[in-house]
């Protein structure tokens, strides 16, 4: 699953850095219909979660009610140099991974 | 049948019927096809539902969240969505949770956001389908406890269900 993250490289500690993230994906809602009449099944992204330096910051659990190619945009405040994980799941177990580096100052 | 037989059946019937007055309302709520896992599936079936099984009986205010959506939007299948929580983001006081209830969407619960002191600040931004012109809800738990709501509604011309986007 191709994803892009845009993250600032360096921050000053106490600061916000803002995340923003794109995966590349259907979100499947499940209550489509192929050509042939056939329902196409649900798959979505339900689980993301965004690590920084080591330590969870932020969790999704999201349905079909996130719009296709998910875009989450959201804040970690900057406290130590490291790095901005983010991982996430779909309904058919495909993972996906996109990392970016903090260099924190001061 | 006697008299005594017939009152005994509308006894046993009317006993019947308490019982299932005391059962829990979630007992009977259908789970989905195909649940998103995470996602709790006897919830979905109406949007009171999904909020109640957030708020186990807690008390929600309007207030503190601020969810900004547009007026009107051309059509349903990503519609740009900001939602932000006055609060501090501090160890003592910071945001849980944030849950985005669809009224309309077939499976009212959108997406829930679980958030962190270390965030710093409590605002999530993504796009969200809309099966609708409807009102959505944003209902953030604060680390006390309390839950706080913002509603919005918004005119969608082309729904998002329609030729399945």
């Amino acid at each position: 699953m191709a994803a892009r993250i845009q993250v600032a490289r360096e921050a000053r500690r106490g600061d916000l850095i803002e995340v923003r993230i794109v995966i590349q994906h259907p979100m499947e809602t499940g209550f489509r219909y192929d050509s042939l009449g056939r329902q196409t099944p649900r798959n979505v992204i339900h689980r993301f979660e965004c690590r920084y330096a080591g330590a969870e910051v932020f969790r999704a659990s999201m349905g079909a009610g996130i719009a296709a190619n998910p875009y989450l945009r959201f804040f970690v405040r900057a406290e130590q140099s490291g790095e901005v994980e983010c991982r996430w799941v779909d309904q058919e177990n495909a993972s996906g991974y996109a990392s970016a580096r903090v260099t924190v100052n001061g | 049948m006697d008299r005594v037989t017939a009152r005994g059946a509308r006894r046993r019937a009317l006993a019947a019927l308490v019982a299932l007055f005391a059962l829990p309302w979630r007992a009977f709520a259908q789970p989905s096809l195909n649940p998103a896992p995470g996602i709790d599936a006897r919830t979905i079936n109406t949007p009171q539902g999904a909020l109640q099984s957030i708020l186990k009986g807690a008390a929600m205010r309007r207030g503190r969240v601020r969810l900004d959506l547009p007026s009107a939007a051309e059509n349903g299948h990503s519609v740009p969505m900001i939602v932000r929580v006055d609060s501090p983001m501090s160890e003592a006081d910071y945001v849980r949770r944030i849950d985005l209830v669809s009224e309309k969407n077939p499976v009212p619960l959108m997406a829930t956001f679980f958030l962190g002191p270390h965030m710093g600040r409590a605002e999530v931004e993504s796009r969200v389908r809309l099966n609708g012109t409807q009102r959505v809800t944003a209902l953030a738990q604060l680390s006390d406890g309390s839950f706080w709501f913002d509603s919005v509604d918004i005119v969608v011309n082309e729904s998002a269900c329609l030729d399945g986007g």
